[in-house]
């Protein structure tokens, strides 16, 4: 009956990789490493020339600084967010490297598939955007402001300043490096997915007239290729926006 | 008649039962998870094609606002995608 054996591999097999250097240096962390390397090459050559006409490496540079500086800064934080603008340029090349080694051939495996590298990231984003606030209102005057919001009637405070605790201080880094995990992951485990069916169909399969078959999961995994490049920048720019828009609520509270 | 007194005579394991239980409450978790998130994005973008159908030159204002919106709406079903790895794999 069964004419194939579909073997998918256990959830720990996708995401757990093994030590291959000196301090458990294992896939993801060599990720990481080369997502560090690539984008510091990047914006060094960039930077030593400063060309008034761009050319090459300086054009890419300047096309992301552009990006963060209009896409991002200008539409959530205005012209004083611009002291973010070399974190969150940091942030996003970061991401987007270690994301977009998702489709790379040979490697295929986006870092940010493990929970460490986004709940790093987001801590560091709670830490900063706290400190801001804390910075620039006060620690009263920025308790005050997230916890008690403006236009609120006085009885609601019992039921609105929970709400206001567990999402500003709680949820928000939670959800932010679990949305970035959880994109990543699920990218990967539908590109996995798709890969073992066309194997199994292709190389496992005791029927030869189901052979051809193996084209549909093999054209499905050609398009979700495509796709996840445009996940990997669209998660990129959410999580540095998102970042944006918390250091921009924590510098300027609402009236 | 056979198949009947065939399945009477398996024994079940009690780990297996619990396993198969997790995984069809994962599914279901997972499938209940989906259901407000994607009627939320539905909402988000189709307001966001209005605006911009109605002010092309807000479209990048606007851009950006949806997919901020997306993030939100979205966390919750990858909340539940999470909760469905948990429940399946470990």
């Amino acid at each position: 009956m069964l004419f194939a054996a579909l073997n998918f591999p256990p959830i720990g097999e996708l995401v757990d990789w093994k030590k291959f250097g000196p301090g458990g240096l294992n896939k993801p962390a060599l990720i990481a490493v080369i997502a560090t390397v690539s984008t510091l090459t990047v914006f060094f050559l960039a930077g030593r020339r400063k060309a008034l006409v761009p050319t090459g490496v300086q054009n890419v540079a300047e096309a992301t600084v552009d990006f963060i500086r209009d896409g991002i800064i200008m539409q959530t934080m205005g012209p004083e967010g611009m002291v973010f603008l070399p974190y969150l340029t940091t942030l996003f090349c970061f991401i987007l490297v270690c994301n977009i080694f998702e489709v790379v051939p040979l490697i295929q495996f986006p870092a940010t598939a493990r929970m460490a590298i986004p709940l790093f990231l987001a801590l560091f984003t709670w830490v900063l955007f706290n400190y801001m606030g804390v910075k620039k209102q006060g620690f009263f005057g920025y308790m005050k402001s997230s916890l008690f919001p403006p236009g609120v009637p006085k009885a609601m405070y019992f039921l609105v300043t929970p709400i206001e605790f567990l999402s500003t201080f709680l949820l928000r880094p939670f959800s932010l490096a679990v949305r970035l995990f959880a994109n990543e992951l699920a990218g990967h485990l539908l590109l996995v997915t798709f890969a073992v069916l066309t194997d199994t169909l292709l190389f496992h399969n005791s029927i030869v007239f189901f052979k051809p078959i193996f084209i549909l999961p093999a054209a499905m995994d050609v398009a979700l290729t495509g796709f996840e490049v445009l996940v990997a920048f669209l998660q990129a720019f959410i999580f540095t926006i998102l970042t944006a828009v918390y250091l921009g609520g924590a510098m300027h509270p609402e009236h | 008649m056979s198949l009947l007194l065939a399945a009477t005579n398996v024994t079940i394991n009690s780990k297996e039962v619990l396993k198969g239980l997790g995984a069809v409450g994962a599914g279901i978790g997972y499938g209940a998870a989906a259901i407000g998130p994607g009627v939320g994005i539905g909402i988000v973008v189709g307001n966001a094609i209005t605006a911009m159908a109605r002010q092309p030159e807000a479209a990048g204002m606007v851009r950006t606002t949806m997919f901020l919106g997306i993030a939100f709406t979205e966390a919750l079903a990858l909340i539940g995608f999470v909760v469905f790895i948990l429940l399946k794999f470990t």
